[in-house]
């Protein structure tokens, strides 16, 4: 069994779903309008993630290899059903402002390649906790978008007025574009991050080409299923631990 | 008319990708030339009309008669994996030449947010049968316009030697994208 701890910081940080691994761009870019939008929606999916996780941890031993990803399938929604029904009983405010991405949490990649990667292989309180972590760590990016865009597009963050009157929110960042312009900023000022870090443990300018990283298996977590390219980082990084 | 406003609707002004961000994976990961998105796109478009078609069938005359619609979600994703695989099979026996070309984004396909975003859209405004079908070709059309374009535009970006190292790759993709959006939101006019 590995540290809960270790998992948690795993999902937060190491190999944070939307930052590192790229994983679920949709929702990512479509409910982080305002802060508590990205939260509520990190949340939900956080609870899916956990209970598929959980769930087919579970009934690994059972589950025939070949029809593993019908099975993932079939589980995961389940559990979106499940949350959706709770959701709109008990926060009707959310359900309508995340509208038609509760019930896209099922094709949502991050659970599916979580379930792939990590609770077919692992025991059921390990896969709680990588759950929690990725849960986390997918949580806490939307809400930090969704704090910047609701920032800088409305003047607010989870709706506190932040910024005098005198500054005239960009509202062009909360509607569609702003979404993909603010990602992929986002995005560039990680990998600059990462590049940096890179340079200074060793010395000399890493060999990085973000071209070649973004193949028909970016964002997808069944590469291993159809066959791909098998460059997306998800799997290489499986394949990795398999050879040590 | 209501049909036409429907199709070019769904094409320009409520783009599938641009404007309600559903599939995005294949949108960045597969537009790297312009012949594969175009095969991508026009898998898509197969794969979406044949998808609300099934569910809309299945929600009307077998979720709705049951009293079961809050299992929508659980039965059209079903639907859509095995309509995939059925699809995948069928091409490769029946037309090879085709299977050959649509054949490697069919398993891409299952887990397309596009295909489930759709049905659930025609699911949730109540379309008709004719109006589900539209909306689907539509929007799988729109899908396909914006995929070409921005493999068009990639090819041309991926050439720049100037570009800072973290901008390459998924960065400037998805500010590309944002442009695009921006350019889309002039349509919004056009129809109603």
């Amino acid at each position: 069994m590995m540290s809960p701890l270790r998992l948690l910081k795993n999902g937060i940080l190491t190999e944070n779903p939307t930052f590192v691994l790229v994983l679920g761009l949709c929702p990512t870019l479509a409910v982080t309008t305002s802060a508590s939008n990205g939260f509520g929606m990190g949340l939900a999916a956080m609870a899916v993630l956990m209970g598929s996780n959980v769930m087919i941890s579970m009934i690994r031993k059972f589950i025939p290899d070949e029809i593993r990803i019908p099975a993932f399938i079939v589980v995961i929604a389940g559990f979106v059903t499940i949350i959706q029904l709770l959701i709109s009983a008990y926060a009707p405010a959310l359900d309508k402002s995340l509208g038609i991405f509760i019930p896209l949490i099922v094709v949502n990649c991050i659970i599916l390649a979580r379930a792939e990667a990590f609770a077919f292989k692992n025991g059921v309180i390990d896969s709680l906790f990588d759950g929690i972590g990725m849960g986390l760590g997918f949580t806490l990016a939307m809400t930090f978008i969704g704090g910047i865009r609701e920032l800088l597009g409305n003047g607010s963050i989870f709706n506190f007025s932040m910024i005098p009157s005198f500054y005239q929110p960009a509202l062009l960042v909360i509607l569609a574009p702003g979404g993909f312009i603010t990602l992929g900023i986002l995005i560039a000022l990680f990998r600059n991050m990462q590049i940096r870090k890179e340079e200074e443990s060793t010395g000399f300018k890493p060999d990085f080409d973000g071209w070649e990283k973004l193949d028909a298996c970016e964002g997808c977590g069944l590469k291993k299923y159809c066959g791909g390219g098998g460059l997306s980082l998800p799997c290489a990084k499986e394949e990795k631990e398999g050879d040590a | 008319m209501s049909l036409l406003a429907l199709f070019f609707g769904a094409i320009f002004v409520n783009n599938i990708l641009l404007a309600r961000f559903l599939g995005c994976c294949p949108f960045l990961g597969v537009s790297s030339r312009l012949e594969t998105a175009k095969g991508m796109g026009i898998a898509v478009i197969f794969v979406t009309v044949m998808a609300a078609t099934m569910t809309w069938l299945a929600y009307t005359f077998i979720l709705v008669p049951l009293g079961l619609q809050y299992l929508y979600t659980l039965s059209f994703i079903l639907i859509i994996a095995a309509l995939v695989q059925f699809v995948e099979i069928v091409l490769k026996k029946v037309q090879p030449a085709l299977y050959k070309s649509l054949g490697i984004f069919l398993p891409l396909i299952t887990t397309n947010c596009a295909v489930l975003g759709v049905a659930v859209i025609n699911m949730n405004e109540k379309y008709t049968f004719i109006e589900s079908i539209v909306h689907a070709a539509g929007a799988s059309a729109g899908f396909l316009l914006a995929i070409v374009l921005m493999a068009g535009i990639r090819e041309r970006i991926e050439i720049s030697q100037n570009m800072p190292k973290c901008l390459r790759g998924l960065p400037i993709a998805l500010v590309t994208a944002g442009l695009m959006s921006i350019a889309f939101m002039g349509f919004s006019g056009l129809i109603k």
